[in-house]
């Protein structure tokens, strides 16, 4: 079963890395981690970084220690409710369990978070370990499942199979799989979306949501930012679908529109222009006069707010330029972002991006912005040098070759603590920037040491 | 004393248990030059990065060999190669530490074997790191053994030169203050592994993509020539006899260098191998934590404190609370060690932090790592953060809580903690 999942994952038609390409053959999403030089997370990584945020769930790594031990409690998505998703829980799987077998273990364990946590539903991590050992992780969850009586979900996303992309993908196909159409929804209101590829990091996420809310739109499932288990199992009574800044989800759209009618459409809360577009879109979709009427006054509306909330910030940040590193379709939804403040995208990654990505990076860059392929740290600071950035905007792994070189830094991954999605984002983004820009240190961090300075 | 006791559990919660390669990578990167590589899959190399940044706020130097499902079946020594290669090529490593994950070890792939085999242009360094047993410390211990059975050379004996074998609850500034110390008995130390200027935190010239400070490789070959070894820390036990089998020189083992007994000890010591009269600023430091005793025993006399740490570090700060007048109510280490019997306490757990939140009730203070701070905010006691990792506070590279004026500060961090906890 997990060869056929990852296979159906790796080509996943709505994705544009498998579009013919003329005579040329596919390319895949299976591109492999290079030994010595790969640098990021695993299949795994990317299948927590999915599931992890939905907030009543429990989150159950089976494996040795590594995978849980080295990782809980540091996702940056916030919630409204449960904590539980903070609780790391892994079956700590020891020498003898591995020769003798984890399944046994893992069903007590399954049996225990139940007995004690009543969790709305326990998701199963299957880590490398047991899928080489060949446990069956999917017969005990099931097992389990039917003896507890309550959802236990097997994600199959051992680190192994790929990157963390592909990870994200194997979760929306356990979502697929085992949860979504499995619940029965709150009353309806006129206009029903969800949202998807949207983890509330900082709880940015809500930001937006109160702008949808102002517009009568009634957000029905989030996959999976501050979201509860139940709001996922009748995410198939949506009339559309949004796929926020995430190719990696994009299985579970287009399977969602396949299996229960539901269109989707992909867009950005970064920036004011693409959150505009993104109202717009909905209210597109809906054909409703009236709606589309409340989006253009609230645009209006906030847009002159904007303007005046960001007219101090503006001055100081125009004509800067920045280096952005980061991954799939953020690579083009933060320079609009960053464009709305004035600011000057030099060079952004195109590691992880599709080739519609790359369309729009290109077009957002112009001609003479530089397209970083390759990872590493070596690359990525000769071109802040060679384009004589300001400041770099990337992951938090990469905070450090950027402080290093003394060069100001802003965090745009999961472990940060400031939320920048929606239009009150927009202004964190500016107060960041303004203040990693400005900081009186990088003068001071310039200046040569009194030994150093050449006494004629 | 009392037994320790294995929590009855069929899982782990809030895990304290940090991976084996995790702690061996730390040791490898106190090598200059060095870079550590995980055998295994990318996400094992990539989570144990993550917190090693968090924690130190750098760059972290840490290769992966990017196994994949395949290459684990099959055997993964093309992608060791290959990650060699490419280390030496691209990022100039002097030193590779290799260290094997639950991933290769549960094929039971001969890695040793294969690496007796090759020839390589820099040291290739290997330690049997799977995640399947013991914790972080376990596996800086694996490393240290492996950099000791290997990289020391023979020679004329330095009648000066002390090489140090310290342990992984030494921070980076714990590890410069004991130099210092050494250094000022006219006596040369070399660390092994030497984390006090590679990850201490300091601002580099370049970025070099390997470890920017540290022992280098020419010093590591010429501490098999020191006449004195000291081994700070219980899980420096095990390098410390692997050194004497192959130097024949005797070594000195302190269990931990926190308290007024500890440091005095370790000032005797170098008194003894130096010949030196103490030098000038330890008298006074002695004076101060004196001082700082009779100050702060009146907050911590008759406190109750609970604690989650790795074994060395847990059983060093829990004998010297003690020896203050404080009463452990709870000690919870990752993973078993025989000296764990020996904390003067009523419970020792060998858990995680849910078992450390069940029996931490009524205590006056928890010590742990930061992610026991959601449990200090739930019962609503106060949070001493020591050990691995500490991602909400910073200074993590160059806190000091050893030798006089490290255990002084150690004092008033402890006593100020209670102090706010019971100003009204």
């Amino acid at each position: 079963m997990l060869p056929a999942k990852v296979s159906q994952a790796l080509t996943e038609p709505a994705c544009e890395h498998n579009h013919h390409h003329g005579d040329k053959k596919n390319r895949s999403c299976s591109q492999q981690a290079k030994p010595g030089t790969a640098q990021g997370g695993c299949a795994f990584d990317g299948a927590s970084i999915t599931l992890v945020p939905i907030t009543d769930a429990a989150h159950l790594v089976h494996g040795p220690i590594a995978c849980a031990g080295n990782s809980w409690g540091s996702r940056g998505s916030l919630s409204s409710g449960s904590h539980l998703f903070q609780t790391g829980f892994s079956t700590d799987l020891s020498e003898q369990d591995i020769i003798m077998g984890g399944e046994k273990r893992l069903y007590q364990s399954i049996k225990a978070i139940a007995q004690d946590y009543q969790p709305a539903a326990i998701f199963v991590y299957c880590t490398c370990v047991p899928a080489l050992t060949g446990e069956d992780v999917v017969a005990v969850c099931q097992s389990a499942k039917q003896k507890l009586g309550l959802p236990v979900i097997p994600v199959m996303a051992p680190g192994f199979v790929g990157s963390k992309n592909l990870g994200n993908r194997l979760a929306g196909e356990a979502l697929l799989d085992y949860a979504i159409g499995t619940g029965e929804p709150p009353a309806l209101g006129r206009f029903v979306i969800n949202l998807i590829g949207e983890y509330n990091i900082a709880g940015e996420m809500w930001n937006v949501v109160q702008v949808l809310e102002r517009l009568g739109i009634q957000v029905l499932a989030k996959m999976t930012g501050d979201a509860r288990y139940a709001e996922i199992t009748y995410a198939h009574h949506a009339h559309l679908n949004l796929v926020i800044c995430s190719k990696a989800l994009l299985n579970v759209a287009r399977k969602m529109e396949e299996r229960y009618g539901i269109p989707f459409v992909e867009c950005s809360f970064y920036g004011i222009s693409d959150l505009n577009q993104c109202l717009r879109q909905i209210a597109q979709h809906f054909q409703d006069p009236e709606l589309s009427a409340k989006v253009e006054a609230l645009i209006a509306e906030e847009t002159q707010k904007l303007d005046h909330a960001l007219a101090g910030y503006r001055a100081k940040l125009a004509g800067k330029k920045v280096v952005l590193y980061t991954g799939g379709v953020k690579s083009w939804s933060v320079i609009s972002a960053a464009q709305d403040l004035g600011i000057q995208v030099v060079a952004t990654s195109t590691r992880k991006s599709t080739a519609e990505d790359k369309a729009k990076i290109k077009e957002l860059l112009g001609t003479e912005g530089i397209t970083i392929e390759g990872g590493g740290a070596k690359e990525l600071l000769a071109v802040i040098q060679r384009t004589g950035a300001d400041l770099l905007i990337a992951g938090g792994r990469n905070q450090y070759t950027a402080l290093k070189a003394r060069i100001p830094f802003l965090d745009i991954n999961q472990e940060r603590h400031k939320g920048y999605a929606g239009y009150e984002g927009m202004v964190t983004l500016a107060q960041e920037l303004t203040h990693a820009l400005y900081s009186p240190i990088w003068a001071q961090i310039r200046q040569p040491a009194p030994w150093e300075v050449d006494h004629e | 004393m009392s037994k320790a006791i294995a929590s009855r559990k069929p899982l782990a919660i809030n895990p304290l248990k940090l991976s084996q390669p995790l702690g061996a990578a730390l040791a490898f990167l106190g090598i200059k030059g060095a870079i550590p590589l995980f055998h295994g899959s990318q996400g094992c190399t990539a989570f144990a990065k993550v917190l090693l940044v968090r924690h130190y706020r750098e760059a972290i130097p840490l290769a992966t060999t990017a196994l994949t499902e395949v290459s684990a079946i099959l055997g993964g020594e093309e992608n060791i190669q290959q990650s060699i290669k490419v280390l030496v090529e691209q990022s100039q490593a002097q030193l590779i530490g290799l260290c094997s994950t639950a991933l290769s070890e549960a094929r039971g792939e001969d890695v040793a074997g294969m690496l007796r085999t090759c020839e390589f242009l820099v040291p290739v360094v290997y330690a049997n790191t799977p995640d399947f047993c013991g914790s972080l410390s376990d596996g800086y211990s694996r490393a240290v053994e492996a950099i000791v059975r290997t990289m020391p050379q023979e020679g004329a004996l330095q009648t000066r030169q002390v090489t140090l074998l310290v342990g992984s609850d030494l921070t980076p500034g714990e590890v410069a203050d004991l130099k210092q110390l050494v250094q000022s008995f006219h006596l040369t130390p070399i660390a092994i592994p030497d984390l006090s200027t590679a990850m201490d935190g300091h601002l580099a010239d370049e970025y070099p993509g390997v470890s920017t400070g540290g022992v280098t490789v020419a010093e590591l070959q010429l501490a098999g020539r020191s006449a004195f070894v000291l081994a700070v820390g219980d899980s420096m036990r095990s390098p410390a006899k692997i050194w004497q089998e192959r130097f024949q020189v005797p070594y000195s083992f302190l269990p931990s260098l926190t308290g007024l007994e500890a440091s005095d000890r370790l000032i005797q010591c170098l008194m003894e191998w130096s010949g030196c009269a103490v030098p000038a600023p330890y008298p006074w430091q002695r004076r101060q934590l004196l001082d700082a005793m009779l100050d702060s025993h009146f907050y911590l006399g008759g406190k109750r404190i609970a604690l989650a740490l790795e074994p060395d570090l847990l059983c060093g700060i829990s004998r010297f609370l003690v020896s203050m007048g404080a009463e452990i109510q709870v000690a919870v280490s990752p993973t078993r060690s025989p000296q764990l019997e020996g904390i003067p306490c009523e419970q020792i757990l060998i858990g995680d932090l849910q078992d450390l939140e069940t029996h931490a009730r009524g205590a006056d203070l928890l010590i742990t790592n930061s992610r026991g701070s959601s449990i200090a905010k739930s019962l609503g006691i106060p949070l001493l953060r020591l050990g691995f990792p500490i991602f909400d506070r910073l200074g993590n590279g160059l806190r000091s809580y050893v030798g006089y004026r490290g255990t002084t500060q150690l004092l008033f961090d402890l006593g100020n903690l209670i102090l706010e906890a019971e100003t009204p």
